[in-house]
C-alpha cells in the first residue's frame, strides 16, 4: 500500500511536468504582447516597454523562460506578478475561496446526485423514475450563466423582498458557509445530472446481482437489502465519479465566481490570461493539476475500502 | 431471542398435523413480457414432508427454478405473477402472508442454495460477516457472538481452518469451499426446508459428490425436507427419496427414485435416462432427445411434449394428458404410459 502510493506520487511529477508545459505553451503562443497589454490604452515607451522585457525575461527563448519559471516552483516561488505581487500570496485568499466553492458543491452533487438517483432506481419505470430522468435533463440542458442569474434573483433577492426569509445573500462571501450555498448548487448543476444517473443505473445493475437475490432469500429486511447489500456495491463507481469531478468543479468555477462575485482563482485564472501573465496561469494550473492528481489517488485508494477484490502491492 | 411474527400465522416447529410440512398445489406462474405473456409454471403440485428429499428434475425452463422461487417468494413481481394455486407451509398459504410474515419465514424455516455461489455470495463482505448476519438479524446476537456461530458452522460443513478463514471474501474460495459457505449460510438457523437450486452444476465432479453427501449428512442430521433442483439424473440417484420430473412448466411423472431408474413411465423421463452416457454403451453415439424445448410463448397444443415424442398418437396433439395414477406414489402425465412403463421394462 505504502509502495504502492509513492510509485503514484512519481508518476505525477512527469505529469506536472507536462502539464504545466503545454500551458506556457498556450498562454506563449496567445496573440497580444504582455507588456502592452500593461499599459492599457496608453502606448508604452518603447525604451521602457525594451528594459521590462528584458527584467522579466519575455526575450529568452520558450524553453529558458520555462526552465526559469518551474525551477522556481520546486523551491516554492511561484514568481511575481507584473505589478510585483507574489503569485503565492496572490493565491492565498483566491484558493480558499474556490475551494469552500467546490466542496460545496461536491457535497451538494453528493447528496442530491446520490439520493436522486437511489430514489429513481427504486421507482423504476414509475412517474417519479421519469420525472427525476427529466429533471436531469432539464439540469443539462440550462448553461450555468442562466441558472446562476435565476437563482440569484429567486433565491438572492426575491426571498428577501417578497417573503422577508434573507438566508441567500445575493453575492460575497460575508455570510461564510451560507454563501456558497446557491453558486455550490450553480455550479454543481451538470455534474449533479450525470451522478443521478449514474447512480440509478448501478445500483438498477446491482439489484439485478445474484447475491441481492441470496440477501433477500436469507430473510433480511427490503432496507437492509438495499442499504448494505445494494449500496456498498453500487458506491464503487459513484466514488470514482466524484473524485474526479473536485477538479473539474475547482477548475470550471470562473462563472459562477464572476455571477456571485466570489473572489476565487476562477476570476485571478480570467483576469491572468487576459494579462498575459504566465506566472499566474501556469500556477493557477499547477495547482489544480495536483488537485486532481491527489483527487484520484484518493479515489483509488477508497477503491480497495470499498471492494475487498482490488489490492495494491 | 427476536419475537417472530410468523409464529403468529405459523404452527410451531414439529406441529405437523396430517399435511405434509410443505406443498405446492396447483401453482401457476406467469410472466408477463412485451413479448407477450410466459407461462413458467402451468398447475405444478408436489409436497415434501420433514427428512424426505424430493429431487425435481427437468432442463432449462421447464420451470423448476420458477417454482422454487416461488416458495422462496423471491421472484421479481412483476414481471412474475401468480394467479392460481397455494403454497402451504405448516398448512398456512404463503403466498397470502404478508411480506413481513414471508421475510420471517425466507432464511429461517425455508432456505435457499444457488446454483453459482460466486455470484450469490456478495463480494464485499468477508464469508464470516455473511454467515454471521443470519444471527445478527434474525437473532438479534451481537457481533461477536455471530462470529462464534459462523466458525462452528464453517467447521461444520468441513471448511479447512474456518477460525482464520472466517475475515476472508468469497473470491479467495476455491468453487466447492464457496458453495459450503452457501450451505453454512443457508442451514445457519436450522431451517425445516432447504432447497438446492443446481448446488452442483457449476462444480467439478469430484466435488459434486462431496457438495451432495454433505447435503444429505446435514439433512440426516437435522432432518430438513430437502428440494434438490436439477438437471443431472446422476446427481440425484443416491440421495433423493422421489422425484418429480418436470417438462414445459408441467410435472410430468412423479415416482420414487428407484422405480424411475428401473422403468419411467413417461417417454421424456425415459428420454432423460436414455441420454445418460453408459460405460457399456461406450462406442455407440449418444442417444439424445430429438427436437428442442419448447417456446414457452408458444406452447404446442395437447401434451407439450408431443412434438418430440416418439409414442405419440393423434390425440396427443388435442388433448392435455392428466396426471394419470399408476399406483399410490407414482403418476405419469402421458395417454400411453403403460405401453411407455412396458417398453422401458422390456
Amino acid at each position: 500500500m505504502g509502495r504502492y502510493v509513492i510509485r503514484r506520487l512519481l508518476q505525477a511529477i512527469p505529469v506536472l511536468l507536462g502539464s504545466t508545459f503545454l500551458i506556457f505553451c498556450t498562454v506563449y503562443a496567445l496573440p497580444g504582447d504582455p507588456v502592452m497589454i500593461l499599459g492599457g490604452e496608453r502606448r508604452i515607451d518603447p525604451v521602457l516597454a525594451a528594459q521590462l522585457r528584458e527584467q522579466y525575461g519575455l526575450n529568452d527563448p520558450l524553453i529558458v523562460q520555462y526552465w526559469n519559471y518551474i525551477s522556481g516552483v520546486f523551491v516554492g516561488d511561484f514568481g511575481e506578478t507584473f505589478q510585483g505581487v507574489q503569485v503565492a500570496d496572490l493565491f492565498a485568499g483566491k484558493f480558499q475561496v474556490t475551494i469552500q466553492l467546490a466542496v460545496t458543491a461536491l457535497i451538494i452533487e453528493a447528496l442530491v446526485g446520490l439520493g436522486l438517483g437511489l430514489y429513481a432506481a427504486l421507482r423504476r419505470g414509475r412517474w417519479q423514475d421519469h420525472a427525476v430522468l427529466a429533471l436531469t435533463l432539464l439540469l443539462v440542458s440550462v448553461p450555468t450563466l442562466v441558472s446562476g442569474f435565476v437563482l440569484q434573483l429567486v433565491l438572492g433577492v426575491k426571498l428577501k423582498t417578497e417573503l422577508g426569509i434573507d438566508f441567500f445573500p445575493i453575492s460575497g462571501t460575508e455570510a461564510g458557509w451560507r454563501s456558497f450555498l446557491v453558486p455550490g448548487f450553480v455550479l454543481a448543476g451538470t455534474s449533479i445530472a450525470y451522478l443521478v444517473r449514474l447512480t440509478r443505473t448501478s445500483l438498477m445493475e446491482t439489484l439485478r446481482a445474484d447475491y441481492i437475490r441470496t440477501a433477500v432469500a436469507k430473510g433480511m429486511p427490503r432496507s437492509r437489502v438495499l442499504g448494505r447489500h445494494a449500496l456498498r456495491n453500487s458506491l464503487i463507481p459513484l466514488v470514482t465519479y466524484l473524485g474526479a469531478d473536485l477538479g473539474t468543479l475547482m477548475g470550471g468555477a470562473v462563472i459562477t465566481e464572476a455571477i456571485f462575485n466570489l473572489n476565487g482563482i476562477g476570476q485571478q485564472l480570467f483576469q491572468s490570461v487576459a494579462r498575459r501573465e504566465n506566472a499566474v496561469v501556469v500556477g493557477v494550473v499547477t495547482v489544480l493539476v495536483l488537485v486532481y492528481l491527489l483527487a484520484n489517488l484518493i479515489v483509488d485508494l477508497l477503491y480497495a475500502v470499498l471492494d475487498p477484490r482490488i489490492r495494491y502491492e | 431471542m427476536k419475537k417472530r411474527s410468523a409464529t403468529d400465522v405459523l404452527p410451531a416447529e414439529g406441529g405437523l398435523g396430517n399435511e405434509p410440512l410443505l406443498t405446492v398445489d396447483n401453482l401457476h406462474v406467469e410472466f408477463h413480457t412485451r413479448a407477450g405473456i410466459v407461462r413458467a409454471v402451468n398447475g405444478v403440485s408436489y409436497s415434501l414432508s420433514a427428512g424426505e428429499t424430493l429431487a425435481v428434475l427437468g432442463e432449462s425452463g421447464s420451470g423448476k427454478s420458477v417454482t422454487a422461487q416461488a416458495i422462496m417468494g423471491i421472484l421479481d413481481m412483476p414481471p412474475a405473477v401468480i394467479p392460481k394455486g397455494e403454497i402451504r407451509f405448516h398448512g398456512t398459504n404463503l403466498l397470502t402472508l404478508s411480506e413481513e410474515g414471508r421475510t420471517q419465514v425466507r432464511g429461517e424455516r425455508i432456505a435457499m442454495i444457488f446454483q453459482d455461489a460466486l455470484s450469490a455470495l456478495n463480494p464485499v463482505f468477508t464469508v464470516g460477516w455473511q454467515i454471521s448476519e443470519m444471527f445478527r438479524v434474525h437473532r438479534g446476537m451481537s457481533k461477536r457472538d455471530g462470529m462464534k456461530k459462523a466458525v462452528e458452522l464453517m467447521d461444520k460443513v468441513r471448511i479447512p481452518a474456518a477460525r482464520q478463514r472466517v475475515n476472508d471474501y468469497p473470491h479467495q474460495f476455491s468453487g466447492g469451499m464457496r458453495q459450503r459457505i452457501m450451505i453454512a449460510m443457508s442451514i445457519a438457523l436450522d431451517p425445516e426446508v432447504l432447497i438446492a437450486d443446481e448446488p452442483t452444476t457449476a462444480l467439478d465432479v469430484t466435488v459434486q459428490a462431496q457438495i451432495m453427501e454433505l447435503l444429505a449428512e446435514l439433512q440426516r442430521e437435522s432432518n430438513m425436507g430437502l428440494i434438490l433442483i436439477t438437471h443431472d439424473l446422476g446427481v440425484v440417484a443416491d440421495v433423493a427419496d422421489k422425484i418429480s420430473v418436470m417438462y414445459a412448466g408441467r410435472i410430468v411423472e412423479n415416482a420414487p427414485v428407484h422405480d424411475i431408474y428401473k422403468a419411467p413411465a413417461h417417454p421424456y423421463s425415459k428420454g432423460l435416462l436414455d441420454s445418460i452416457p453408459r460405460v457399456d454403451h461406450k462406442g455407440q453415439e449418444l442417444y439424445a432427445i430429438k427436437g428442442l424445448p419448447p417456446n414457452l410463448l408458444d406452447m404446442p397444443t395437447g401434451c407439450a411434449f408431443h412434438p418430440r415424442c416418439p409414442y405419440r398418437q393423434d390425440n396427443c396433439v388435442t388433448d392435455v394428458p392428466p396426471l394419470y395414477e399408476i399406483s399410490g406414489v407414482r403418476s405419469s402425465a402421458c395417454h400411453y404410459w403403460r405401453e411407455v412403463l412396458d417398453g422401458s421394462r422390456g
